[in-house]
């Protein structure tokens, strides 16, 4: 009797093997490919690898372009939020729906469709490039355009979450108390939804990290003007294996960081 | 109480009209004078917070005006419409809203800072604010950190700090518990009578709007169905809804060892413990009315005159005189078969259990 | 060799490891794994359908990529049967891993090109106009064929390019090109044909000009042997050599 109650109590403290298993395979499809990147490293060479011109570079429009991209996505994302948060108006799931469309869009459809708006024969491009001289495809700006066109949705809809779950009374409080609207927003609507605005910027930042498909296509590939770790990745494979795994590695390490850090700090919004 | 002259120029003065599609309309039209307090009262649903959202300019009025000390607020037909943060209307919304990343003085600053009063004279005012509600060491809390009655007080500074022109208080009591809102009705009042403009109490607890209010104006399904000091509303209610809402009998008086007394009259309650000056509650329901004296168990009996009987739908309200004047409720048949009319001497009867006491 | 093969794989191309699953291993029929150079996409495809007219038990399915691409695909142990390079430098390092089972031959030539957006707008004549800053020029990116074809043509003509980008395959340059995003770049004289009119041509000077070797092999871990080896004769027989012919490539 006592024999059965303990075996049925341990049995019922332990969660399911079912469960337990498909867990575990679940997490090896994260780690399995990093362990296949760690044995393929070479340990020795990487210094070298590491603070080559071809990383250095690499490295150095990467943070430009993710940096960049995740400060327009906050200066254009954040009304955008707003709007579709708190106005009302006929055809907003339409424009919802167009502001997550990058999210489920290849990048490559997305650099593409870029390329067909802003390219020097674009929609805009060809204009613009009449009137100012601007040619944005193969150039930094490019790279940072692709990126944020990637990007933002992940800004737009961590946001405007945040708008909705913000009870509207202590902006109408703050109203009251005398304040305008740039004081509402700096006073009370950011900070309120700072978690929100914080795993958004993160993970906009992420996705402007990791983007290549959008990049390659728009921006093509020029080592210190337009490749970004991604992309040099992408090119080493197919020469420098070593490099090649040496650059995933950074990525891998600075995204990881990163993400780490933020998840301690902010990310109670997600 | 309160005069007749609607065009005053210190005050408040407002014709409020908003739709709120085919099912709602509130048409509600108000007016306070400076150093007056008029109670919104009325159910949930009855447009009070639709009320509290047109006067604080957070929702624009469809027709009617509002006018505060002379100036137009909104006039939908005039195109006028002050935004919120250039009313001077100062508001204590229900469950306070206050703003819970900030801390207490910075909550009671926030208009100030708003109003761009410089930092440290900002902050000074706040102090002194705080020190007066009693809350000057909790300065650097959060609004999460507070008691009810404490987060009470602290929106009230925060409202009354940028000295508005007219003082809105919706449902400052609802949030707390049934002892602490006792003690800060007291305190509520003594602000109250602080404030020298209109003020405006939204509330939907009858007792409430009796003891803080000057008048009082029922409100059901958006508009106003009737006006009146809580005496008027009290022995005089004129729909159902008011007659049960508002009226519920109110006595004042000194208990001791289970016995309330009044200027005329003892009553017995079931609190033995309870002491010092009270306010008694008896349901008109629960008075029992007779030809004859009762005998078992009530312990409050006495002989009265039926001075006035009102009829409402499936219930008639009697109202008794001296020695403690009543309002008793009693169905059309028992007043056939009791054959009352006005002038009808009657026995009232009260158990002790059917009296709520409660400190004043 | 094999365990890291095991561990690498999940490098190379979902897709093709998609594809791959169905690979019948039995003799008869079955689906044969083609991994092509991009300057074969339409010549391939051609060659795909009159293959499965002759043969209809196998299924060509076709995996068409940078040389260098597909080299390390295979390299990693992706379950490929043949594999067509568009150089012999890609070739010689699948074989010099023991890849490539028997013989490997030469099936096609081609020559390189100048590609110039229809209408030639910004009026290229020659190599020397790669050297031209205003101009958006774009190559092949390095150890791609098209890419060190390129370089090596340009050094031929004496000329230092002023490049804007380096795509990773022909196909994405010529795209490119096509779309009037860039001024020039040097591709295969297949892919100009290739456009009907997308793009115009500016001959390479034959003193100048580079001419590449298409090899093509039979790997040696093919999974359908015998489907490979019947592909890799259809592509050198005479109905072969005159789809690549159509195509606008030289033969051996």
């Amino acid at each position: 009797m006592t024999k059965q109650a303990t075996s049925r109590d341990r049995r019922k403290r332990r969660p399911p093997v079912v469960l337990v298993v498909l867990a575990a395979l679940g997490l090896s499809v994260f780690v399995v490919p990093l362990l296949g990147l760690l044995a393929r490293t070479p340990w020795r060479d990487l210094p070298t690898v590491l603070t080559s011109d071809v990383v250095l570079d690499a490295l150095r429009i990467s943070v430009i372009a993710s940096l960049g991209a995740t400060a327009i996505s906050a200066i254009l994302g954040v009304p955008l939020a707003w709007v579709l948060a708190r106005v009302e108006f006929r055809g907003r799931s339409i424009v919802r729906g167009l502001v997550v469309l990058p999210l489920v869009l290849p990048p490559v459809v997305g650099g593409a469709a870029l390329l067909f708006a802003l390219g020097r024969r674009g929609l805009i491009g060809e204009p613009l490039n009449q009137m100012t001289g601007l040619v944005l495809p193969f150039s930094t700006w490019g790279v940072v355009i692709a990126a944020t066109f990637v990007a933002m949705p992940f800004l737009v809809i961590t946001v405007e979450g945040g708008l909705r779950n913000l009870d509207p009374r202590y902006e109408g409080a703050a109203a009251t108390l005398g304040a305008g609207r740039w004081t509402v927003l700096w006073r009370v609507t950011l900070p309120m939804i700072g978690s929100s605005l914080a795993a958004g910027l993160a993970l906009t930042w992420a996705r402007a990290l990791g983007e290549f498909g959008a990049t390659i296509t728009f921006a093509g590939n020029l080592q210190g003007r337009t490749q970004t770790l991604p992309l040099a990745v992408f090119v080493a494979m197919e020469s420098d294996r070593g490099a090649a795994v040496a650059l995933s590695l950074i990525m891998v390490v600075i995204s990881l960081t990163v993400l780490i850090v933020l998840r301690h700090r902010w990310w109670g919004a997600i | 109480m309160v005069g007749g002259d609607m065009s005053r120029s210190t005050g408040l003065d407002a014709h409020l009209v908003v739709s709120r599609g085919e099912a709602f309309t509130l048409d509600v039209s108000l007016s306070i004078p400076a150093g007056h307090t008029v109670a919104l009262l009325g159910p949930n649903g009855a447009g009070k917070s639709t009320v509290v959202a047109a006067i604080s300019g957070l929702l624009p009025l469809d027709d009617g005006q509002i006018t505060l000390n002379g100036r137009t607020l909104d006039n939908p037909a005039d195109g006028v419409l002050i935004p919120a943060e250039d009313r001077g209307v100062g508001v204590v919304f229900q469950d306070y809203v206050l703003f819970p990343h900030l801390t207490v003085v910075e909550n009671v600053e926030f208009g100030l800072r708003s109003r761009k009063t410089p930092r440290r004279e900002a902050r000074e005012l706040a102090i002194r604010w705080l020190d007066r509600i009693g809350l000057d060491d909790l300065a650097d809390r959060k609004p999460g950190d507070l008691s009810g009655g404490q987060a009470q007080r602290v929106a009230l500074a925060r409202a009354l700090i940028t000295e508005p022109d007219l003082l809105l208080l919706d449902e400052p009591l609802a949030a707390l518990d049934a002892t602490t809102r006792v003690d800060l009705r007291r305190t509520l009042a003594d602000h109250l009578g602080q404030f020298a403009g209109p003020r405006m109490l939204i509330t939907h607890d009858p007792t409430e709007a009796f003891l803080l209010a000057d008048e009082i104006h029922v409100i059901e399904d958006g508009v106003i169905t009737q006006v009146g000091t809580p005496d008027d509303i009290r022995l005089r209610p004129r729909t159902p809804y008011i007659a049960d809402l508002a009226g519920s009998n109110l006595v004042l008086g000194t208990a001791s060892s289970g016995t309330v007394t009044t200027g005329t009259q003892q009553l017995h309650i079931a609190d033995t413990q309870i002491s010092g000056p009270v306010l008694a509650a008896i349901h008109p329901r629960a008075i029992i009315i007779d030809r004859h004296q009762p005998d078992g168990s009530p312990r409050n009996t006495w002989e009265a005159t039926v001075i006035r009987i009102e009829h409402y739908g499936d219930r008639v309200r009697l109202q008794t005189g001296d020695p403690l004047p009543l309002t008793a409720e009693i169905t059309p048949d028992a007043l056939s078969d009791l054959q009352i009319v006005e002038g009808s001497v009657v026995w009232i009867s009260i158990k002790a259990t059917e009296i709520s006491v409660q400190k004043d | 060799m094999k365990r890291h093969r095991a561990i690498t794989i999940g490098l190379a191309t979902g897709a093709l490891l998609i594809s791959a699953c169905g690979t019948a291993g039995d003799g008869a029929g079955g689906e044969v794994l083609v991994s092509a150079a991009s300057s074969l996409t339409e010549a391939f495809a051609e060659m795909e359908a009159a293959f499965e007219t002759v043969n209809p038990e196998f299924d060509v399915v076709l995996n068409i990529g940078g040389s260098s691409a597909l080299r390390e695909q295979i390299l990693a142990g992706a379950p490929v049967d043949v594999f067509a390079s568009a150089n012999t430098s890609n070739m010689d390092l699948v074989v010099d891993a023991g890849d490539v089972d028997g013989e490997l031959a030469i099936f096609a030539r081609n020559r390189l090109e100048i590609a110039v957006p229809s209408g030639n707008p910004a009026g290229v004549t020659g190599l020397t106009d790669f050297a031209r800053d205003e101009l958006l020029i774009g190559l092949c990116a390095e150890d791609v064929p098209c890419g060190d074809y390129g370089r090596q043509v340009l050094q031929n003509a004496g000329v230092t390019p002023n490049v804007d980008t380096e795509e990773p395959n022909v196909r994405a340059l010529l795209t490119k090109v096509e779309a009037g995003e860039l001024d020039a770049g040097i591709v295969y004289a297949t892919d100009v044909a290739s456009t009907d009119g997308g793009v115009d041509g500016v001959a390479v000077p034959d003193d100048d000009n580079v001419h590449a070797d298409y090899p093509i092999a039979v790997l040696a871990d093919a999974p359908n042997a015998d489907g490979a080896e019947a592909f890799v004769a259809f592509v050198l027989s005479d109905e072969g050599r005159s789809i690549l012919a159509d195509h606008g490539f030289g033969l051996p």
